[in-house]
């Protein structure tokens, strides 16, 4: 950079030519001698090699160490199709349910001043900072046959635990702060000038929302679902306690991917352990796109 | 505005508020035997160090990270810089079975790595190492962007009034980050305190040895011991309200320093 600059530099006025000379001595005082600067590309590139990309890598070269049909003999198994199906649906049931309170959280946090907003928006990370476990274990307590509301749901015959209800609360337990955490800043940010001007323009509450809010914030939410919809297909821990594995009927494929694993079929457990690193990849390149979406709105704004 | 408050009460506040119920039955006498039984104490020992030294790489790690990326222009540099989100997107099953694979005797780095002599997999070597590759977007994601919006202006100042590069990078920089390196530090510590998925597959889970907290509170309500599960889980719960606390702390620390623009 700062050599192409002298270079050309040569050619044109020597008022120029000791501009860039000046351009150059910032620019020395803001970097380190070459040595230093290709240690550190090297320590920085080796590092996320062998700690991100290689165990992605393994995931695939395992998947597929016995062969292409061997593979997809092994996403066919009924009990596969079972997993599939079940993180398909507690995903869809987690992501709609924290898609409608996430805009109404974020909303309410963002638009409106009130007591205890601190205390709300701490209690939305909480699931970030609890160990998955822990999120299964509470819903253990209170459902379980010792737990709190046992007595109730065994007498009424309702199963939530060890069934799609208990995996289903529990994801979304896990999974309730993306959607919030993505609007927030975008709400707060945005101010609300434009939805008092529709009010005041004689339109409604939910037309000012439909009409004015969600338009400006389409990519927060298609952010926030994206990234919320990754982790609740991904879930482990948290599933894994209230789910009771039974084969075929409560096991989600990161369950599947432990049991099998476990069984020393390596082939069939890595199989779907690839679908989830796909799922991974997509939605880190989707993240991608969306953040440019994000960030030229913003850019927008500003100018 | 009710119906938020109902829904996340429903959600979030009553599972955790029955948790703390729950522990509230224990008599102080029992929640002190099953804390201080061996086996709890090693498993506490071993989650917390554990976390806190991959904590630790992290936070040196990632600021080496994070100033090639920002600072530095090399091939394939935006491509590190989207794979560094790799263990925040992966599900954490994949990536535990993965890491296995990779470090068991027979894996790629595995076997080099017998030859000389270490053994990862199914040592407390491998909750390091899994913890190491969890926490790593943490430091990373939350240095960054400061690092990005660091007036240059200073360090040509710092530069030019004669500071060597190295007096400039530990007196004018590493100052203005230290608040974001200790949120980093504190939610990669956080994270790999409370991990599982990533973790009891590498770990080898022998008690007192490589059974990490977590592991214990699903062997203990596997057993139907649910008080035993309940101290565990009060005790690092009671850590996570105590990080959350330090790092909104942090936030704040950070804020009040930065002159408005």
């Amino acid at each position: 950079m700062t050599l192409q600059i002298a270079e050309s530099a040569s050619l044109v006025s020597p008022d120029a030519r000791a501009r860039a000379h000046a351009a150059a001595a910032r620019d020395s005082l803001r970097t380190e001698p070459r040595a230093v600067r290709i240690t550190i590309i090297a320590l920085a590139m080796i590092f996320l090699t062998v700690f991100v990309v290689l165990p992605l890598v393994v995931v695939f070269a395992q998947a597929f160490s016995k062969g292409i049909l061997a593979y997809l003999a092994a996403l066919a198994e009924p009990e596969a199709l079972a997993a599939i199906k079940l993180t398909l649906l507690v995903a869809a049931i987690s992501v709609g349910l924290n898609l409608v309170f996430g805009l109404i959280a974020a909303w309410a946090i963002a638009k409106f001043d009130f007591r205890g907003k601190t205390f709300l928006i701490t209690l939305i990370d909480l699931p970030f900072s609890v160990s998955p476990v822990i999120s299964g274990l509470v819903f253990v307590l209170l459902f379980g046959a010792q737990g709190y509301f046992g007595t109730w749901l065994r007498e009424h015959d309702i199963q939530i635990l060890f069934a799609v209800p208990g995996i289903a609360l529990a994801t979304t337990f896990v999974t309730f702060p993306f959607v919030a955490r993505a609007l927030i800043p975008l709400m707060q940010e945005q101010g609300t000038q434009e939805e008092e001007a529709a009010i005041s323009l004689g339109a409604s509450g939910l037309q000012t929302f439909f009409r004015v809010t969600l338009p400006n914030i389409k990519w927060g939410v298609l952010y926030g679902v994206l990234l919320c919809n990754a982790r609740a297909m991904g879930e482990f821990g948290a599933v894994s306690v209230v789910s009771g594995h039974i084969r075929g009927e409560t096991n989600t494929m990161p369950l599947l991917v432990e049991i099998l694993y476990n069984e020393y079929q390596f082939v069939a457990a890595f199989a779907i352990a690839s679908l989830l690193a796909m799922l991974a990849l997509i939605t880190l390149i989707a993240k991608t796109v969306l953040e440019r979406h994000l960030n030229e709105g913003q850019d927008a704004r500003d100018h | 505005m009710g119906l938020t408050l109902s829904w996340l009460s429903v959600i979030i506040l009553i599972p955790l508020a029955g948790l703390f119920l729950r522990s509230l039955e224990l008599s102080p006498e029992q929640f002190w035997n099953i804390l201080s039984s061996r086996r709890t104490l090693n498993a506490l020992r071993v989650s917390f160090g554990l976390a806190f030294a991959a904590a630790c790489v992290n936070l040196v790690m990632g600021s080496i990270i994070v100033w090639a990326l920002v600072r530095y222009r090399f091939p394939g540099r935006r491509l590190f810089d989207a794979i560094v989100d790799v263990p925040f997107a992966l599900p954490t099953a994949v990536a535990g079975v993965a890491l296995t694979a990779l470090f068991a005797e027979k894996g790629w780095l595995g076997a080099p790595l017998a030859a000389l002599g270490i053994k990862v997999a199914f040592t407390p070597v491998g909750i390091f190492v899994a913890m190491i590759f969890i926490g790593i977007p943490f430091v990373v994601r939350t240095v960054q962007p400061v690092l990005q919006d660091l007036d240059p202006e200073i360090e040509e100042a710092a530069g030019s009034l004669g500071a060597s590069r190295w007096q400039t990078i530990i007196r004018v920089i590493l100052p203005s980050l230290a608040p974001a390196l200790l949120t980093g530090l504190a939610l990669a510590f956080a994270r790999a305190v409370g991990e599982y998925g990533s973790v009891i597959f590498i770990a080898g889970n022998l008690p007192n040895v490589s059974e990490i907290a977590p592991l214990l509170i699903v062997i203990r309500l596997s057993e139907f011991r649910y008080a035993d599960a309940t101290a565990i889980a009060v005790v690092m719960l009671v850590v996570s309200f105590v990080i959350i606390f330090a790092v909104n702390r942090l936030q704040r620390w950070a804020q009040s320093r930065i002159p408005e623009r």
